[in-house]
């Protein structure tokens, strides 16, 4: 597979304050990655630094397998870091040719990519009578000129209203489904469980977690029961060697799995001990739950 | 290299504040045109100051590239301000984001400068030769060509001195605070020879440091022109003050404006390089 960043080892102090501690890993080329971490853990250090606006402390990044410099490597990337930043003075289409002209590419893209974004009707109208939302659906457009490799935005939907917030969520699904790799920043738990593939977690810039969503937690999931015999449900599976700790909440039992076992097994064994549930769920942990685990254990 | 003169044009062209002082600037250098109309007609009293010689070849060069000069404050407005806003609206993170490398982003600032200064200089010599030609007593090609150095003079002092206004851009990152440093180091200049002068050594001394001084350095180049005028010889002849100054442009001034052009292209380099923005 096609490896489109390389990071190695980094770390960036500030003073006393170390931001990014020693971290490392990679991005492969199709998938959608979500850098997770609460305010503060070092996230949009890290994108500074692979974007080239922040000095390393030590440790290095490649782009592309080192093949070009990182500025050149750029010229591939589309991102838009914290707010949307563009001259208030000009309009959209002038705004977009100063980006053209920097990444060196053709002006043809610029309506096709305002026409995605819904802003080709205000192409005329200085950037600085934009909402937020507009804003920042011009800082996507302005990324995709270039048709990237990949994407990286870095929370991009802070700041914004429902309505704002749905269309941004709209558009990345929309890029995603074309294939384009996109590293997405957000403490926004389910925003990254909503379009993510992989994670890499954050906390005080060190990496807790990197690798796909589903092996996050070595966890095989946990059941939600209802019975009429609720205590003898809880009874037969506290003896039962498969579960760990068994709970009863609002008149539903939550079982959680020591060991892999499908829904249909639990159904039949519970059946055969004269037991009929009434409701079977079979469920993972949310991001949200999986992630604040991660976080308290270590 | 056209393609970082573009983006440079794009930014400020569409910066109505910038457009305004850039043709305001070149107005102006046309506008020297005008002394030419100055004219006294009091009774007995005749004055007109296309006749008192300001502008025979060669003293032309001398004068024009001297007044034209003081105008490149309205530059300085212009490239401090393209400097100091690229941080206050943050296109300048959002340039490099997008693939400038910082080398390039300073590279397309100094060549904006270069080109201003090279198109001050090329319009001073074409107003300069056409008054020349209508004005001057003296058409003889050898003549008109002759003290031609004041123009490269005029260039590099422009050059520097616009230098200068960029690293005070990056350095201080806000328009109005960085004119005002300039303003700042202009006094200093001043108040350091004073005190060296009167403290430390002695006034020639002091007055051989000073020249190494960069602003100093840049006014140097081009000495004012006004003793020269055989109108104001006469006077000072008249009280019996001896006026011989030196006007010519010496190699080791430029290269003393040079190194200073080197040295504030390179401290604003290594300062974009050291900051994280």
């Amino acid at each position: 597979m096609e490896t489109i960043l390389t990071v190695n080892h980094l770390t960036k102090k500030f003073g006393y304050l170390t931001a990014v501690k020693d971290l490392s890993f990679t991005i492969e080329k199709g998938n959608v990655y979500g850098i997770l971490g609460p305010n503060g853990s070092g996230k949009s250090t890290t994108l500074g630094i692979i974007l080239n606006v922040v000095n390393r402390t030590s440790g290095d990044f490649s782009w592309f397998e080192g093949n070009t410099s990182t500025h050149d490597a750029l010229k591939k990337v589309g991102a838009i870091i914290e707010r949307p930043n563009f001259y208030p003075y000009m309009n959209a289409i002038q705004n977009l040719k100063l980006v053209c002209k920097i990444k060196d590419v053709p002006e043809a893209k610029i309506q096709e990519k305002l026409e995605l974004v819904g802003l080709w009707d205000r192409r005329n109208s200085k950037f600085k009578t934009y909402s937020l939302g507009m804003k920042q659906r011009m800082a996507i457009a302005s990324a995709l000129l270039n048709d990237p490799e990949i994407l990286i935005l870095d929370e991009p939907t802070n700041g914004l209203d429902p309505q704002g917030i749905h269309q941004i969520r709209e558009i990345i699904k929309k890029i995603a489904s074309q294939g384009t790799t996109i590293l997405l920043a957000s403490h926004l738990l389910d925003e990254v469980e909503k379009v993510c593939s992989h994670v890499i977690i954050l906390r005080k810039g060190e990496n807790l977690y990197s690798g796909p969503v589903d092996s996050m937690l070595a966890s095989h999931g946990f059941f939600e029961l209802r019975a009429k015999n609720m205590d003898q449900l809880q009874e037969l599976l506290e003896k039962n060697a498969s579960f760990g700790k068994v709970e009863i909440f609002n008149g539903t039992l939550t079982a959680y799995l020591k060991e892999e076992m499908d829904a249909e097994s639990l159904n039949k064994m519970l059946f055969e001990k004269g037991i009929v549930l009434s409701h079977l769920v079979k469920r993972k942990e949310s991001l949200e739950e999986q992630f604040l685990t991660l976080t308290k254990n270590n | 290299m056209l393609r970082l003169l573009q983006i440079e044009f794009i930014k400020l062209w569409n910066n109505r504040a910038s457009k305004v002082l850039i043709i305001s600037y070149f107005v102006l250098l046309t506008s020297i045109a005008l002394i030419a109309a100055i004219k006294f007609d009091i009774g007995p009293v005749q004055f007109h100051l296309a006749d008192q010689g300001i502008f025979n070849f060669p003293y032309i060069w001398h004068f024009n590239t001297f007044v034209t000069a003081l105008f490149k404050l309205f530059l300085a407005i212009v490239i401090v301000s393209m400097m100091s806003n690229e941080y206050s609206n943050k296109t300048i993170k959002q340039n490099l984001i997008d693939g400038l490398s910082k080398k390039e982003f300073i590279l397309s600032k100094v060549l904006t400068v270069i080109s201003f200064a090279l198109i001050s200089t090329i319009f001073v010599f074409v107003v300069s030769m056409i008054l020349g030609l209508v004005y001057s007593d003296y058409n003889e090609v050898s003549i008109i060509f002759s003290d031609m150095e004041f123009l490269p003079a005029f260039f590099f002092k422009l050059v520097g001195f616009f230098s200068f206004c960029l690293f005070l851009g990056i350095l201080v990152k806000r328009s109005a605070f960085a004119l005002g440093f300039l303003i700042l180091w202009t006094i200093l200049e001043q108040v350091v020879f004073g005190l060296l002068g009167w403290k430390v050594m002695s006034w020639e001394a002091a007055k051989a440091i000073k020249r190494f001084f960069p602003l100093q350095s840049m006014s140097n180049l081009i000495k004012e022109p006004f003793t020269r005028l055989s109108a104001v010889q006469n006077i000072g002849q008249q009280i019996g003050e001896d006026m011989k100054f030196d006007y010519h442009v010496y190699w080791y001034e430029f290269l003393i404006v040079i190194i200073w052009t080197a040295i504030f292209i390179y401290l604003s380099y290594a300062l974009l390089k050291k900051r994280d923005l």
